[in-house]
């Protein structure tokens, strides 16, 4: 074996999966786990550990997968990280554990995620789950939003022993893993329902189809429902959009839009009802993961697709995987290039884009090079479909309607890094909400350390 | 450390429909509990329902609701197979989902009483349009604030929720598309007619309806010096702000109709990219 490399992962062959929505990558069997364990030097001062946002001891539960304990590996990781089985397989850990690791060095870094994935995927399948008896304090805390912060943070306060209830807007909790995610990613019923299963399991209340500020607002909670603390984790989904001509035409979608009929409607299956258009051409504007998720959801509905994005290749800023599965399938890439119009039919339907090639200048304030036009390049890509994904903003409904809740320009609530707490007393908030649009894991770290927060504010009171 | 075989239990809420009722060819009501929503619901504001855990999210118009029941009356139309499962439904039967409300109440709710008492307000409601006209009217009145109303519809068989308008407006005005009942014409003849005829003086006008009729009336408003309000029901999906289905045009801007609206000066908003 050559200790440089990764044992490879089996995945679904490209061809294949393009004309189906199952899980691509197949995970390790516990033989290629072991191995790709033994490759692991259990350092004494990890610097893997270090990278991980919510600190999983990541050479004990790899040191525990070499010896075959595959239980005790999903026990240690369950310490710190309520959701690995999701983690595993859509935390950027080339940029987080794996960036960090010594074997990356001279070769590549230890396969950390696959491996997180294969302990938890391990247990699930086992019906196996850490233990949850935890005695019962009396004190409410209400979390708004079912997403990766809300669950970390319901997750942690339940043991703690609080009486915890999410609310989620729409009718079925997960929030981004449910709607955002796609299944060949991330699989529903598998994976992210039996997580929230096991959630529940624990003890903590869920409420659908609850719109904060709508059907209830924050200081109701307090004073009408007793609640004593309130997380805020409603995430990022107000969707943006470029402002240019031809952007309200027919055939043109958000990316949020756009997954959510196919991911939480499940629009790519014949029982849903929900219908979802199947384009002929489809161009996907934006290149991070919520783009590949869209180009590649595409695709896979039967259109040709190309990714539209402005700088070049290296500054996507989509998880490395998603690029090379995305290529992998077919996925034609335009970098370098803007669209400046769309085209439409006399009768409203998307017929073109209109695009100018860009060129990198000095860094801007995000430290990536500058793109700008370059004069007279402009051209045309015939296409139907055209899916904007531009990134999203916060939500303004809970900020609007909790009178003295600070939220800065960006309309994120303002709250504090370590302890969630907002300018509200007894209001605390994280994850996208809070940063704008970021990954599921600093979500989740968010929402644990509120979670400590929480706990030592209603200690003291 | 570890325990064993966890098992899971669902029980999720579902949402008791109470009454059924067949108003017309195609469009149908419906009564139904939904504690939270009825708790905090106003008038302008809708729901989005599932009738089951294959359905599409439907939005929909909160016609009526009581606070004391804790229910929400229901109006809709049979246009597609997810409102035709919903039309099946029987009392005794539960929805999967209802969330809500959603979307901004009628501005009339954010205004002074006893401004809305000095002005003459007149609603324009074609067809199913009187759904969402109607809880604006019962609760002007229920604020002893009288109003006109025209109903427009088709053909008499199409003409819904008079004798609850009656009652809680001070003129009603209808007018069927064949003279079958009321004044035969349109809406818009209807408004010339009282303001030209009738001497009647606008000071707003609230016009919900087919879009072809609410850009006729916001000509014919414009043109009358009334200012307008309307209502807009363009696809959506969450219904949140989410998906941005149902962004509009309004003054040059765009506008989501499930947050920023579903009611816009109808002066502002462009009906035609609809």
């Amino acid at each position: 074996m050559d200790m440089t490399k990764k044992v490879s992962i089996r995945e679904q062959d490209p061809k294949v999966r393009t004309k189906n929505f199952d899980e691509v990558c197949l995970g390790y069997s516990s033989e290629e786990a072991v191995l790709e364990a033994t490759r692991c030097l259990e350092c004494k001062n990890p610097l893997c550990v270090m990278g991980c946002p919510v600190s999983v001891p990541i050479p004990e539960f790899i040191s525990k997968i070499k010896k075959g304990e595959f239980l005790e590996a999903f026990s240690i990781i369950s310490e710190c990280n309520t959701l690995p089985a999701i983690c595993g397989r859509v935390c950027p850990q080339e940029s987080q554990c794996e960036g960090k690791c010594i074997r990356g060095i001279k070769g590549e870094s230890i396969a950390i995620g696959k491996l997180e994935r294969f302990a938890a995927d391990f247990a699930r399948e086992k019906s196996i789950r850490p233990p949850h008896k935890h005695d019962k304090n009396g004190k409410k805390v209400a979390i708004i939003g079912s997403g990766p912060s809300g669950l970390a943070c319901a997750g942690d306060l339940v043991k703690y022993g609080y009486d915890v209830t999410v609310f989620e807007a729409l009718h079925e909790p997960g929030g981004v893993l449910v709607y955002g995610i796609p299944e060949f990613r991330l699989p529903k019923d598998d994976v992210v329902k039996k997580e929230i299963d096991f959630i529940k399991h624990m003890g903590v209340k869920f409420e659908t189809n609850t719109i904060i500020g709508k059907s209830i607002t924050i200081d109701q909670l307090f004073d009408e429902e007793g609640f004593d603390a309130v997380f805020v984790g409603s995430g990022a989904g107000l969707p943006k959009f470029m402002g240019i001509k031809g952007e309200n035409a027919n055939g043109v979608f958000s990316a949020n839009e756009y997954l959510t009929r196919s991911n939480l409607m499940r629009a790519f299956s014949e029982n849903s009802t929900t219908p979802i258009m199947r384009a002929k051409k489809a161009v996907v504007v934006g290149g991070g993961n919520v783009a590949m998720d869209a180009a590649r959801t595409a695709l896979r509905l039967g259109s040709e697709v190309h990714i539209v994005y402005r700088r070049s290749e290296n500054e996507l800023p989509a998880r490395k995987e998603e690029v090379h599965h995305a290529k992998e399938e077919g996925i034609i890439f335009d970098i370098l290039t803007n669209p400046t119009e769309i085209l439409t039919t006399d009768d409203g339907w998307v017929k073109g884009v209109k695009c100018i090639k860009m060129e990198l200048t000095e860094p801007d304030e995000s430290g990536r090079r500058r793109p700008v036009p370059i004069e007279g390049s402009e051209f045309t890509i015939d296409a139907d479909m055209v899916i904007m994904s531009l990134g999203t903003s916060p939500n303004p409904l809970i900020a609007s309607t909790t009178k003295g809740l600070d939220t800065d320009k960006r309309q994120c609530i303002i709250a504090d890094e370590y302890t969630g707490q907002t300018s509200r007393e007894g209001i605390f908030a994280g994850g996208d909400a809070v940063t704008g649009a970021a990954t599921v894991i600093l979500a989740m770290s968010a929402g644990r350390s509120a979670a400590v927060g929480i706990h030592n504010y209603l200690s003291s009171k | 450390m570890l325990c064993m075989n966890f098992s899971f239990f669902e029980g999720e809420y579902m949402y008791d429909i109470l009454n059924t009722k067949k108003l017309c060819e195609n469009i149908y009501s419906m009564v139904v509990k939904a504690p939270r929503v009825s708790r905090h619901c106003l008038p302008g504001q809708f729901v989005i329902v599932r009738s089951d855990e294959n359905s599409e999210r439907i939005p929909l118009t909160i016609c009526d609701y009581s606070r004391e029941n804790e229910t929400i009356t229901l109006v809709f139309q049979v246009i597609g197979a997810s409102t035709m499962n919903l039309a099946m439904l029987k009392s005794g039967e539960t929805l999967h989902d209802i969330a809500g409300p959603l979307g901004k109440e009628s501005e009339l709710c954010n205004t002074d009483l006893d401004t809305l008492k000095a002005k003459n307000i007149l609603f324009v409601a074609g067809g199913l349009g009187v759904a969402p006209v109607y809880p604006q009217v019962k609760w002007l009145n229920d604020n002893d604030i009288g109003c006109d109303v025209i109903v427009g519809a088709k053909t008499k068989d199409l003409v819904i929720y008079e004798d609850e308008m009656r009652k809680v407006c001070t003129n009603l005005y209808i007018t069927t598309d064949d003279g079958s009942y009321g004044e035969k014409g349109l809406v818009t003849d209807m408004v010339e007619n009282l303001v030209n005829n009738h001497s009647k003086n606008y000071d707003l006008c609230i016009a919900i309806g087919p879009m072809i009729m609410m850009k006729f009336m916001c000509l014919t408003t414009k043109k009358l010096g009334i200012p307008t309000i309307v209502s807009l029901n363009p696809i959506m999906v969450d219904g949140t702000g989410m998906c941005g289905a149902c962004r509009v045009t309004v003054d040059g801007k765009v506008r989501f109709a499930c947050v920023d609206g579903p009611e816009f000066d109808g002066h502002k908003v462009d009906l035609t990219k609809l």
